[in-house]
Order: C-alpha cells, then sequence, then structure tokens
C-alpha cells in the first residue's frame, strides 16, 4: 500500500467512525433512535385488544397525548385528528391487516406499522396547520388513497 | 528453451483466442434476453413515470402496480442478472479458455429453468393476481404460481453458480499453484456472494409457499421480510460488484494503462463478498421488533461495506491518473482531460464510476438511524438506486455491450456505432439526473415511492410534490429514448455490424508487481468468513422475531 493510501483510507475510515460516533450519541444521548417498539399482538383480534379496541385520542394532560390508532386497507383509524399547538402526541399503532407505512410530510414522524406488532413514535406539533399523514408502504390497489389528517390549532 | 518457447507460445494463442465459440453462443442468448427484457421494462418504467404525473392513465383492467410490480421484477432482477450471467461467462470462458462441456449443459439447463420462471411470475402479475411488487411482503399474497416461478428462477441461478464453481476447481486443479486470472477471481466473487444471498429468500419462499396453498394459516411477518431483505439489498450489490470487475479490469486497459495492484483489488473483492448481507437490514430501521442496539449494530456493519468501496475510489484514480500523465497530461488536472472521452468504452463507465461518489454518499445517509427515518419509503430512496443501479451499474453494463457484443458475435465497433454509443451515454447520463436528482429532492419534502397518485385530494403539502412529478416523466421520457437506442446498438452489433475482429480489453499489471498471494484463493475460507458476519448479524434478531413472535398472519389480497 502506497503511502498515499495509506493517507486515504485512514481519513475515509476515520470519517466514517466519526459518523458512527455521531448516529450512536443521537441515538442513546439524545433519545432520537428510530422507532423500535417490541410489543406483539394478534393481528387477526386487534378489535377486541386494549388499547385498540378504543382507538382514539387520549388526553393525558399537560398538552400531552397518546393517539391510539389502528391501520387497514385502506385506512388510519381515527382520521381528521385535532390537537392544539405544542401537543406532545405519543402514536401507539398497530396493523389489522397488511404492512402499512405511516409517515407525516413536513416532521420526523416515519414508520413501519406491521401486522402482529405494536409500533410508537413521538411528535411534538409546535407549528399550527394541517398535516397530511400518508401510508408510505404500498398496501394495495388503494394504497393511495390511504391518507388522513392532522390539525394543530 | 524449447519447452519455454512452447509456454510462451500457448500462452500468447491463449491470450489470442477471446471467447470460445460455444461459449460466446451462451453468452450471447443471454445478452438477448437481457435487452429485450430492458426494453419491456423500460416501457412500463416511463408508463409508470407519466400516469404518476397524471400526464398519462392506463387501460382498464391494468394498473400501476401491476406494471411497477413487472418494472422491478423484469429489471431489478432479470435485465441485470442475465446481463451478469453473459458477461461473467464470457469473462471466465476467456480467462479459462472455454468452459468444461457439463459446465455448458448446466448452464443451459439455467437459461431454461430462468425462462421458464420468469414467465410464470410475470404471467401471474399481467393476469393480476401478483401486484405484490418486488418485495412481496407478507402478508400480501399472490398466486401461488408467482413463487414458483420464482423459485425456478433461483434454481436457474444456482445451475450457472455451480457450474462456475465446478469449472473454477478444475482449472485450479490443472494449473496447481497458480493463481486465477483475476477476471475469473471476480466471477468466483459474484457467484459466491449471489448463492449465499439467495439462500435468504429461497427460505423465504418455502415459507410462503405453503401459506398460500392454504396448507399452513399464518406466516412470521417479520422473519419474511428480515429474510427478504437478506437477498433484496444484497442482489444490487452483487451488481455493482460485476460493474466493478470492469472498473479495475477492462477501463484501464482501455485507457492504455495497467490494472491496480492485483492483492488489493482481490482483497477489495473478498471484502465486499463477506461483509455485503447484513448490509440489508437498513431497510427495516424504522420495523417495529428490532431492538435499537441491534439496528445500530447494522449501521456499524452497513458502513464497514464502504470500506472496500473507498479502496475502489484510490485504486481507479490513480489508474486513470498514471495513464492521463503517460500521454502527457500536465498540472493537476491535465492528465483527466487526455482521456479518451470519445470512446464510448470508457466513456460510459467512467460516467458510471463518477455517479457511485453521490451514489455511495446518499447509500451512508440511507444507513444512518436518524437519517433513514426522514427519507424511508420516499422518492429518495427510488431516486438513490436509479443512481447506483440505473447509472453506476447499468451504464457499466451499456459500455461493456461495445466490445463484449462485438468480440462475440464475430463483428466490429465501427466509429458510426462509437459515435451512437456516445450520443446514448450522454442522453442516459442527462436522463437519470434529471429524474434521479428530482426524485431526490421530492423524497426529502416527503412525496412517498411506490404510489400510483399522491395529489390526496389536493391537500397543499402533496401539491407542492407535483412539479417534481412532472420532471421525473420528462427524465424518463429521455430515458426510454436512451434504452430504445441502446437496444438497437446491442441488435445491431450481434448480427448487422461488419464482420471483423474486436478485441477482449483485459489490462495487464504493472511491472514489478510482486506476486499475487495464493490465500486469496481460499473460498472455501471465505464462505466460512461470510457465514460467521451473517451469523453476527442475523442470528440474535431471528432467534428474538422467532421466540417473541406474535400469531402469525392469514395470506391477504389487497388488490
Amino acid at each position: 500500500m502506497s503511502k498515499l493510501e495509506e493517507i486515504w483510507m485512514t481519513v475515509s475510515i476515520g470519517i466514517l467512525v466519526i459518523f458512527m460516533v455521531i448516529v450512536g450519541y443521537q441515538t442513546y444521548a439524545l433519545g432520537m433512535g428510530p422507532p423500535s417498539h417490541k410489543e406483539t399482538i394478534d393481528p387477526q383480534e386487534v378489535e377486541q385488544t386494549a388499547p385498540f379496541d378504543n382507538p382514539g385520542l387520549i388526553d393525558l394532560g399537560d398538552n400531552q397525548y397518546e393517539l391510539v390508532m389502528t391501520l387497514e386497507a385502506f385506512a388510519f383509524n381515527p382520521g381528521n385528528v385535532e390537537v392544539p399547538v405544542g401537543a406532545e402526541v405519543e402514536f401507539t399503532m398497530t396493523s389489522k391487516d397488511v404492512s402499512h407505512g405511516i409517515q407525516i410530510p413536513g416532521t420526523n414522524v416515519n414508520a413501519m406499522v406491521l401486522p402482529g406488532h405494536i409500533q410508537k413514535i413521538t411528535q411534538t406539533f409546535d407549528e399550527p396547520g394541517e398535516y397530511l399523514v400518508v401510508c408510505n408502504e404500498y398496501c394495495g390497489v388503494g394504497h393511495q388513497a390511504m391518507f388522513t389528517t392532522i390539525t394543530v390549532k | 528453451m524449447e519447452q519455454a518457447k512452447h509456454i510462451g507460445l500457448r500462452e500468447n494463442v491463449i491470450s489470442k483466442l477471446g471467447v470460445n465459440p460455444q461459449d460466446a453462443i451462451i453468452a450471447l442468448t443471454y445478452f438477448t434476453i437481457s435487452f429485450a427484457t430492458l426494453l419491456i421494462g423500460g416501457l412500463l418504467g416511463l408508463i409508470q413515470g407519466l400516469e404518476r404525473a397524471g400526464l398519462y392513465s392506463l387501460p382498464a383492467g391494468f394498473n400501476y402496480y401491476q406494471v411497477l410490480s413487472a418494472h422491478g421484477l423484469l429489471l431489478l432482477v432479470v435485465f441485470t442478472a442475465t446481463f451478469t450471467i453473459g458477461y461473467q461467462l464470457a469473462n471466465l470462458s476467456h480467462s479459462f479458455n472455454g468452459l468444461l462441456p457439463k459446465v455448458r449443459k448446466m448452464i443451459w439447463v439455467g437459461i431454461v429453468l430462468k425462462v421458464i420462471g420468469v414467465v410464470l411470475a410475470v404471467t401471474m402479475i399481467v393476469l393480476g393476481e401478483a401486484s405484490v411488487l418486488y418485495t412481496f411482503y407478507p402478508p400480501l399474497a399472490a398466486h401461488p404460481i408467482f413463487y414458483i416461478g420464482l423459485v425456478l428462477l433461483v434454481l436457474g441461478i444456482w445451475s450457472v453458480a455451480f457450474g462456475v464453481f465446478i469449472n473454477y476447481r478444475h482449472w485450479r486443479k490443472e494449473n496447481p499453484g497458480q493463481p486465477t486470472p483475476i477476471l475469473a477471481f471476480f466471477a468466483m466473487g459474484v457467484f459466491v456472494l449471489w448463492f449465499f444471498a439467495s439462500l435468504g429468500v429461497t427460505i423465504e419462499v418455502f415459507m410462503i409457499i405453503p401459506w398460500v396453498l392454504g396448507w399452513v394459516e399464518t406466516i412470521n411477518v417479520m422473519v419474511t421480510r428480515t429474510l427478504f431483505w437478506w437477498f433484496g439489498h444484497t442482489l444490487v450489490n452483487i451488481w455493482y460488484l460485476v460493474a466493478t470487475s470492469a472498473w479495475y479490469i477492462i477501463v484501464p486497459k482501455i485507457v492504455g494503462g495497467k490494472h491496480f495492484n492485483e492483492k488489493l483489488i482481490r482483497l477489495v473483492v473478498i471484502l465486499l463478498v463477506v461483509l455485503n448481507i447484513p448490509g440489508g437490514f437498513h431497510h427495516q430501521i424504522i420495523d417495529p421488533a428490532i431492538s435499537l442496539s441491534i439496528k445500530f449494530l447494522h449501521v456499524f456493519m452497513s458502513l464497514s461495506i464502504a470500506v472496500p468501496s473507498l479502496m475502489t475510489a484510490f485504486a481507479m484514480f490513480y489508474v486513470l491518473e498514471k495513464a492521463g500523465r503517460k500521454k502527457g497530461g500536465k498540472g493537476l488536472f491535465g492528465w483527466f482531460k487526455k482521456l479518451p472521452w470519445g470512446d464510448v468504452r470508457f466513456l460510459a463507465p467512467m460516467i458510471a464510476m463518477i455517479a457511485f461518489i453521490p451514489g455511495g454518499a446518499g447509500g451512508i445517509v440511507n444507513t444512518s438511524n436518524q437519517m433513514n427515518q426522514v427519507v424511508h419509503n420516499t422518492m429518495w430512496v427510488v431516486g438513490h438506486f436509479h443512481v447506483t443501479v440505473g447509472v453506476s451499474v447499468v451504464l457499466t453494463f451499456f459500455g461493456i455491450c461495445y466490445w463484449l457484443i462485438p468480440h462475440l458475435s464475430k463483428r466490429q465497433l465501427t466509429a458510426k456505432m462509437n459515435k451512437v454509443g456516445v450520443i446514448q451515454t450522454w442522453i442516459w447520463t442527462i436522463g437519470m439526473t434529471i429524474m434521479a436528482g428530482s426524485m431526490h429532492l421530492a423524497g426529502l419534502v416527503g412525496d412517498p415511492r411506490r404510489t400510483s397518485d399522491t395529489t390526496y385530494a389536493g391537500h397543499e403539502t402533496a401539491l407542492s410534490w407535483l412539479p417534481y412529478e412532472y420532471v421525473f416523466a420528462t427524465g424518463a421520457t429521455l430515458l426510454l429514448i436512451g434504452v430504445i437506442i441502446q437496444v438497437y446498438a446491442v441488435f445491431n452489433m450481434m448480427f448487422f455490424a461488419p464482420k471483423g475482429k474486436t478485441e477482449y480489453p483485459v489490462a495487464e499489471p504493472e511491472d514489478d508487481q510482486p506476486k499475487v498471494p495464493m490465500w486469496t484463493e481460499r473460498w472455501g475460507l471465505w464462505a466460512i468468513v461470510l457465514l460467521a458476519v451473517v451469523a453476527m448479524a442475523y442470528v440474535i434478531p431471528i432467534v428474538d422475531m422467532i421466540v417473541n413472535a406474535p400469531p402469525g398472519s392469514p395470506p391477504i389480497k389487497t388488490w
């Protein structure tokens, strides 16, 4: 290996290591890790299983909310949710049929919601507006019609 | 003395022989299938681009997801796989002075199995029985024949892979103590990685078939997803490894230079083979049921694949600069202008290599947990693989056509055809830059991938994506023009170009290079290392997914 190549590889591997450190710091120190919830559920019994037997927005006080939501071809339930400005919303979700994804453009909400698994992700809505919520995993012929909104006011 | 002369003569004859005529027929058969597939798959790509931008509607009875399923399968699996096999077999035949007769038979069996498999799978898609896309995630359940088609496709690939392994062993036995020619070494890397990559999807499909037939009621969704990505991402890295074989060994000859230090080239091949499979996990960064620590481990495992690519970047600039300076290039960048930009055999792979700089950087973004969450399942990802596969791999493949096809058909690359190739390369480059560039941008503002219509009842966020989608459609139009020119060029060089001899451009090592280390040939050992890396990556999460599995899912058809 030539001197130049040694320098090139040292610098570039060094950059990768710094990169790892940043990703690790964000994940573990800042709590910014990707949605990775590990609870499970019987995908054929979602409607009979708490909390999904009663999906909806739960007010936890202090402008904190839990949004219990089911995803199915081709709808989010509940849809068209309203929350006040500054609300911290924890989404608790599962799928009643195939694989879905939830994405709120303009935020970092992006998570896979799979049958048999409960997925959680938290978002604070500081800006008022009507946020578009879309399914971003192909789920069937009506996939493009699977969307709703969250209104923040 | 007499003997030395004899050996020298023999080597001389071998290097002039090129590809054995019987093997040339095999390779040309593969290229025929490959470019017919490219034409169909490319047309389907344009239809999607137009439909998504709202500029065209499919006739009744067909829908976007059918077209997308066919486009993905035909281009990402069939076009690339058949090109790869044709090119790798030509390289082997050239390196080994012809394939063994029994290996040829295995390869013909492979072709038949693959064609039947693809016809079955595509028929099911056309009939609307398999609109499950390239990923076919359960519990989406296609018609059983679709999966049987996939099994035949994999068996066809294995038939070729085992043929290659047999031929390699035979050559090693016949030439004790000699390192295999470098192109044959690359071919071993390609087929070893391909075999182990396809194990994941094979297990998955054998879980799916009894489930769609109703013999078992439910399936483990997480396990099937994970097994899919074991294969699904590795596949594109196999195409990348194939492209690097041309970058390292063919391009230096075309620019009038020598290839890089062979020991380091072999090290790059080995690293790409053993490290590759766990990279698939970065497709599951925002999945439930995988812990944060496992996901963090996979950031490390995915990033490690960047190391051999960084070595490649150094090697290629080294080789190109040296060749450019030899031709009289002066100053810091003078050598760059001396490169043969008017030669399509250089231009196409050169643009392919340059595209891998943003392509690789985008890959590092995708594999980093937090950034992945921003771009996952958006058009960014589609833009990413149209740069990496669509340019870095495909333009390399196109560039190879301009010397390999006339070589195999015993014809010439005419100056006129070279010009057609140069124009084609620029149309492709501009088309992909426009299309993939706007896809990246649209993804950053949230435009989801794999969706037929993203207007969402006229929501203002969704309407802001429309201008980008018009740009996708423009790029896709240019790309279809590029496909048509390329397919014309391929078949012209196959059947109509003037008869003659075309060189097989294989670079020589530099003078005074040390002997190639024989330990690099220990493929049994590399297979064990590969399996150890796979075990490190997969045992804990898959056991966790099985032990802590929820009740499974029944088959569901939602289209």
